[in-house]
């Protein structure tokens, strides 16, 4: 067994510095790694790109990193629930890329099995392949999208043990394991943290050999963005 | 004329036995609500499940539970669960059989717009280019013309697109309309709206044959 552990948040962001980009899983404020986060806005560490789907809201997830102006650039594909985010995109402080989800999500899974690019047929006739190499296959044309690069992935998991072996949780799940092995150094944040063996290898989402770093988070809030309900 | 429920009821009958359905913001998650209940059909959203289920009760919702619009939903018996690239491998390797969504413009040779206004709406297109890329079904559901009452049936986009001559079909609260080669071809009428009004709303090209059916809800 490989140990991956490390002993909180601080340890975990050892290496961070101004100007990388980083990936961070999440789906609107689902599976957000919230202790990364928090850990980045305290480290106030600048000049960032993020690749992420979403942007957050304006006072929780990536909203409190745009807020201290921490961010230079986003690569998203939906950023419409934070004003902050509209203000500073429409005053040009900061650089926006907007991009299909499913191409997001494809450009991390390429970064994180080799692939150096594919081929999508999302955006195929629209902006977004402006000035890309287009290419038909059978009839049908598709956009070259590449691989991202990025310094660090930043991801939560519901369950992990020390070798680094992830379970996640429902919805939760959406990028986040796409990201894994994705950057040159992944820390996986977890709800609960147990020993090797406790989680059953047919149940395991991401082996530990895609995750560098991971340590039990603390204090989750996992905010609800919108609550909908039917009554009792 | 129909209301967003009635666009909803009448998208409600294209969704037949066996489909798997992927449903956008707006009214097309209306349609849920009027889906005949002796069929099978399972719900898709993009942000990771297949067999979604209606709203949780009222201290049953869960953050790690919830659709592509972010609201809090739950898991049907026989639902699962994956991650964003098999998501979008499900909708791009077409799996999906029905792609219902919301626009702001089509045009008459099928080419969408709803992502993008310039300068005024940037929000994202989030899933909506990859599933209007891939999909082979593609209804929308919208309003016949927008709130300055202009048509948003054109002959050519004026805003951004989001794919081009993809969308199979239009329900709006004045008719059912299919796009075929040759244009908006009109199927049917919404109660009480006359071939006349339709035309008047509609800019792209309209073909009307013969007698145009009432629609039947």
């Amino acid at each position: 067994m490989i140990r991956k552990t490390v002993a909180n948040v601080k340890d975990a962001l050892q290496g961070v510095e101004d100007g990388m980009t980083f990936m961070l899983g999440g789906f609107g404020l689902s599976g957000i790694p919230e202790n990364a986060i928090s850990e980045l806005v305290h480290l106030n560490v600048k000049k960032l790109t993020c690749i992420s789907n979403n942007a957050g809201v304006d006072d929780f997830g990536l909203g409190r990193l745009l807020k201290k102006k921490q961010i230079d650039k986003m690569i998203s594909s939906y950023v419409g629930e934070n004003d902050e985010f509209e203000s500073q995109m429409l005053s040009e402080e900061l650089e926006v890329e907007l991009i299909p989800q499913g191409t997001l999500a494809a450009r991390c899974q390429a970064a994180q099995q080799g692939y150096p690019a594919m081929y999508t047929p999302a955006g195929y006739g629209t902006e977004v392949s402006q000035f890309k190499e287009t290419r038909e296959f059978d009839g049908k044309m598709y956009v070259l999208e590449k691989a991202f690069k990025a310094d660090f992935a930043f991801v939560k998991a519901w369950k992990g043990d020390k070798a680094g072996n992830l379970i996640f949780k429902g919805t939760a799940r959406n990028f986040n394991p796409l990201m894994c092995g994705a950057a040159k150094v992944t820390v996986a944040e977890v709800e609960e943290l147990v020993e090797p063996g406790e989680l059953d290898p047919n149940q395991i989402h991401i082996p530990g050999i895609f995750v560098q770093r991971i340590f039990e988070g603390k204090d989750y809030e996992k905010r609800i963005e919108k609550r909908t309900v039917r009554k009792k | 004329m129909l209301d967003k429920n009635g666009i909803a009821q009448r998208i409600a009958k294209e969704v037949k036995d066996g489909y798997y359905v992927n449903l956008g913001i707006g009214i097309p998650t209306l349609v849920a609500n009027f889906v005949r209940d002796d069929i099978e059909v399972e719900f898709q959203s993009e942000n990771g499940i297949l067999g979604m289920g209606p709203f949780p009760l009222e201290g049953e919702e869960d953050a790690d539970l919830i659709n592509a619009g972010k609201q809090t939903i739950t898991a049907l018996p026989g639902a699962s669960f994956f991650d964003s690239a098999l998501s979008f491998g499900m909708i791009r390797g077409q799996h999906v059989d029905l792609t219902i969504l919301g626009a702001m413009e089509v045009a008459e040779n099928g080419d969408i717009a709803n992502w993008k206004i310039p300068g005024k709406m940037v929000k994202g297109m989030g899933g909506a280019m990859d599933l209007v890329a891939s999909a082979e079904n593609i209804i929308v559901a919208m309003m016949h013309t927008n709130k300055a009452g202009k048509s948003k049936l054109l002959k050519k986009c004026t805003l951004p697109l989001t794919g081009v001559a993809c969308v199979t079909k239009i329900v709006t609260n004045l008719a059912v309309i299919e796009v075929t080669k040759e244009g908006f071809k009109l199927l049917e009428r919404a109660p009480g709206v006359s071939v006349e009004e339709i035309t008047e709303a509609t800019e792209g090209k309209l073909i009307v044959e013969g007698d145009i059916p009432e629609m039947k809800l």
